[in-house]
């Protein structure tokens, strides 16, 4: 069975959420939407205070001359405020607050629940489905939020081979993908053919780890009836496989050298599955991206599960359909538990990117006790990309930045298999994190001197 | 809010492995090389034992709370233990009591704690108490028992000659048929030769590799770089001269096995990455096979992997891991 080659962890999976159908959550009362929710520049309001919305308003428009999208409005009702709002890092980000009144959409959207395929609509052509996921605002939804459309439009010298659909959901807690396309296989399948269509590329892969067998045995069903030109590939469950470079590698077996070479450089095109299903609706249903499923999960949750909500609902607000939160010292994340964010304060609403909250009580929210490095070599082994953790720590720690950027620190993607392996408990990835950052501030300062001296 | 909300920075979840989880399994594999020692030697192998574990986990205590002032008790983590353990295995078992403190308090004073104490020694401190002890005390350190001779008997148990002697003897007189004296491979394997007290026995070796291996504690590259390249060099030895033993009896006799196992593969002497670790591993075996057969002492595995543990930062330097991007394609 196909995995990627280098390094690798096993977290416990813990997928206590993959039996529990998606549940609508409700509408909040105020419905709060960051400007930034989006890798790039955020996105400028084009609504003002008393201005009245509906489901699948335009309320925020991308940044002129920059990498942006655009933001939709989940709820219908009048505009309280654009003011800013604490994000999940405490934070203070610009924000648009809509005053929830009624569930009046926008009567562009179909909101029937027919399939339509390919073939009821032959006139769409790569061009008018860039467009469209463009003025849907559809980013990626795997947490990066890359926009789609732009990630659709590669440079002109690359030339797109296939498109890879990463479904592997390598975290652990989260089952929203796998819900997801088990409730939604059609939809998730004409999307990925829209997706494959806007890329100009004829074969497509759907990559899923061995864990979601009801997943792939669905889609291999349906591929091989209707979809010939598309194969689910089969992975050996093993984290960071949902890491665009490592997933690549399992797939098709090529490796995207250091940076600043893209995925693209060796032929690929990685969405995630979400994303497949957001274009699904974004194309053929004329709806803008504004609700996915969230997965609300922890071992002492009482009631966990998947919920469809609109964006800018406050997660506190999912938390307590769940039960509410445990009693005692507790850590919720946003995402999953190997690369979410903890969060400094529940009230944060949920965006394009949030895929899960997860609630870690007791012993497990604190980090244990560190002792020194007994040179063991389990991070090194654990690298996905074949660095050396505990050197980019000790360079990080020691301020060594130039033998930090020699020892590939930039290439870090943050997956933080080093730490979880670390029987040493080091804090490893904090180092590195904040090496990795002066050393792309140093690069970056470099460039502009050279550039200044042409 | 009632809840005190935690933040750090992910990952939030760990795979509860620990420094003392790892050096507890090491001790768990080296019980069958006691058992069997207990069962050749007696009760000396097992007074020997104790008094090395006893002396090198006073010494780290004292030394942490007298002379660092450091309030943190470092025992715990079961490397001073460990430490204690292996000294122990590589001395005869009917050794001076007052010897095997010495050499603890050289292990654990001026190899480890010195140096920083867990995680920064540059030599492995078992084998550097070893090679201050064979050094300082020769014909105590190299007066082995007679395995199976009176299990009662301790200091006064009769003592005879090692295989590793018997090799030695054999290409310097140049006369192939010593090896003759040489006990069987089926002896060597089960323990039943004279040396140290945790070396005989081959078996009980093998098995403390494989729950190593089992728990991940280690990986292969050590070990089997360490054994194929002395099977190899032994046996092109003795194909050009019978005088030199077969590449089986080398394997199997002397502290190799002890060496490739436990000792090389000590994680804070030996290199980061896995071809460094092969590079180390073949070093390692090269140089046994080197002074075995050319060197004054009859054995070199002590002295091969101290040798090779002060080239670890050479080798972590010019042997990296395989970056991602720069493995070939498959297909």
């Amino acid at each position: 069975m196909n995995t990627f080659r280098i390094g690798g962890v096993h977290p416990e999976e813990n997928k206590l959420t993959a039996d529990i159908p998606i549940q609508v959550a409700q509408r909040p009362k105020v419905a709060v939407f960051p400007m930034g929710q989006h890798i790039g520049a955020p996105a400028v309001p084009v609504v003002q205070k008393g201005d009245k919305v509906k489901v699948g308003t335009l309320i925020a428009k991308p940044m002129e001359r920059a990498l942006s999208t655009c933001i939709h409005s989940s709820v219908s009702g009048t505009v309280l405020k654009v003011d800013t709002v604490v994000d999940a890092s405490g934070y203070k980000r610009p924000a648009v607050y809509i005053n929830v009144e009624g569930d009046e959409w926008e009567e562009t959207i179909d909101r029937s629940k027919t399939l339509v395929t390919l073939n009821e609509k032959p006139d769409l052509t790569p061009e008018s489905i860039i467009e469209k996921i463009k003025n849907a605002g559809v980013v990626g939804m795997g947490g990066a939020c890359f926009p789609t459309h732009v990630k659709l439009m590669p440079p002109p010298q690359f030339k797109p081979e296939w498109l890879i659909i990463n479904a592997v959901e390598c975290e652990p807690y989260l089952t929203a993908d796998h819900r997801l396309m088990l409730e939604k296989a059609d939809e998730v399948l004409v999307g990925v053919k829209l997706l494959m269509k806007a890329a100009k590329v004829s074969k497509g892969f759907i990559a899923i780890e061995e864990n979601k067998p009801d997943a792939i045995r669905l889609l291999s069903q349906k591929c091989v009836a209707q979809y010939p030109e598309i194969t689910v590939v089969t992975l050996k469950t093993k984290y960071p496989q949902g890491g665009e470079k490592q997933l690549i590698d399992a797939v098709v077996g090529r490796q995207v050298p250091a940076p600043p070479a893209l995925p693209v450089s060796v032929g690929a095109i990685i969405q995630n599955v979400g994303t497949a299903f957001a274009v699904y609706e974004a194309v053929m249903k004329n709806k803008p991206l504004f609700e996915r499923v969230v997965t609300v999960t922890g071992k002492d949750i009482r009631k966990p599960g998947n919920f469809l909500t609109r964006m800018g609902t406050p997660m506190s607000q999912l938390i307590d359909a769940c039960g509410g939160l445990p009693d005692g010292e507790i850590k919720v994340i946003g995402g999953g538990p190997m690369m979410g964010k903890a969060l400094v304060n529940t009230e944060v609403p949920v965006c394009k990117g949030s895929s899960g909250i997860l609630v870690m009580s007791g012993k497990e929210a604190r980090r244990k006790d560190i002792q020194p490095c007994i040179r063991c070599a389990k991070c090194v082994g654990a690298c996905p990309m074949g660095l050396e953790p505990y050197l980019l720590a000790t360079c990080s720690n020691k301020k060594m930045w130039d033998k930090a950027e020699a020892e590939g620190i930039v290439s870090c993607i943050e997956c933080g298999s080093c730490q979880f392996t670390c029987p040493s408990h080091r804090p490893m990835l904090d180092l590195v994190r904040m090496g990795k950052q002066t050393v792309m501030g140093n690069i970056r300062a470099r460039q502009m001197a050279t550039a200044r001296k042409k | 809010m009632a809840n005190k909300l935690i933040v750090s920075l992910s990952p939030h979840v760990h795979s509860g492995d620990s420094v003392q989880k790892n050096m507890y399994w090491v001790l768990i594999a080296l019980v069958p090389a006691l058992l069997c020692s207990f069962f050749m030697f007696g009760v000396g192998a097992l007074a020997t034992t104790v008094i090395s574990v006893v002396a090198c986990v006073f010494f780290e205590w004292a030394i942490n709370r007298f002379m660092l002032g450091n309030p943190k008790c470092t025992v715990s983590d079961g490397s001073a233990i460990l430490t204690g353990v292996l000294l122990a295995f590589n001395m005869p078992s009917n050794i001076q009591p007052w010897i095997v403190v010495v050499g603890a308090l050289f292990a654990i004073g001026v190899v480890k704690m010195t140096f920083g104490g867990l995680g920064c020694n540059l030599f492995n401190p078992a084998l550097a108490g070893r090679a201050f002890l064979l050094i300082s005390f020769p014909v105590d350190m190299t007066t082995w028992p007679v395995p199976g001779h009176g299990f009662g008997s301790y200091l006064d148990a009769e003592t005879g000659a090692t295989p590793l002697a018997t090799m030695k003897y054999a290409f310097k007189s140049g006369d192939p048929t010593v090896l003759d004296q040489l006990p069987s491979l089926h002896d060597m394997l089960l323990g039943h030769t004279g040396g140290c007290l945790g070396e005989v026995c081959a078996l009980a070796l093998l098995l403390g590799l494989a729950i190593l291996l089992i728990k991940k504690v280690i990986t292969w590259h050590i070990p089997v770089s360490i054994l194929a390249t002395v099977f190899v060099l032994s046996g092109l030895f003795h194909l050009a001269n019978p005088v030199y033993a077969n590449p089986l009896a080398e394997l199997l006799s002397g502290g190799l096995l002890l060496g490739a196992v436990f000792m090389a593969t000590d994680y804070v002497t030996s290199p980061m990455s896995k071809n460094g670790q092969l590079v180390y591993g073949v070093a390692i075996g090269a140089l046994t096979v080197i002074i075995r057969t050319f060197g004054a002492y009859p054995e070199g595995m002590s002295f091969a992997i101290l040798i090779m543990n002060a080239f670890v930062p050479l080798i972590n330097n010019k042997f990296k891991p395989r970056r991602f991007g720069e493995v070939p394609a498959k297909q």
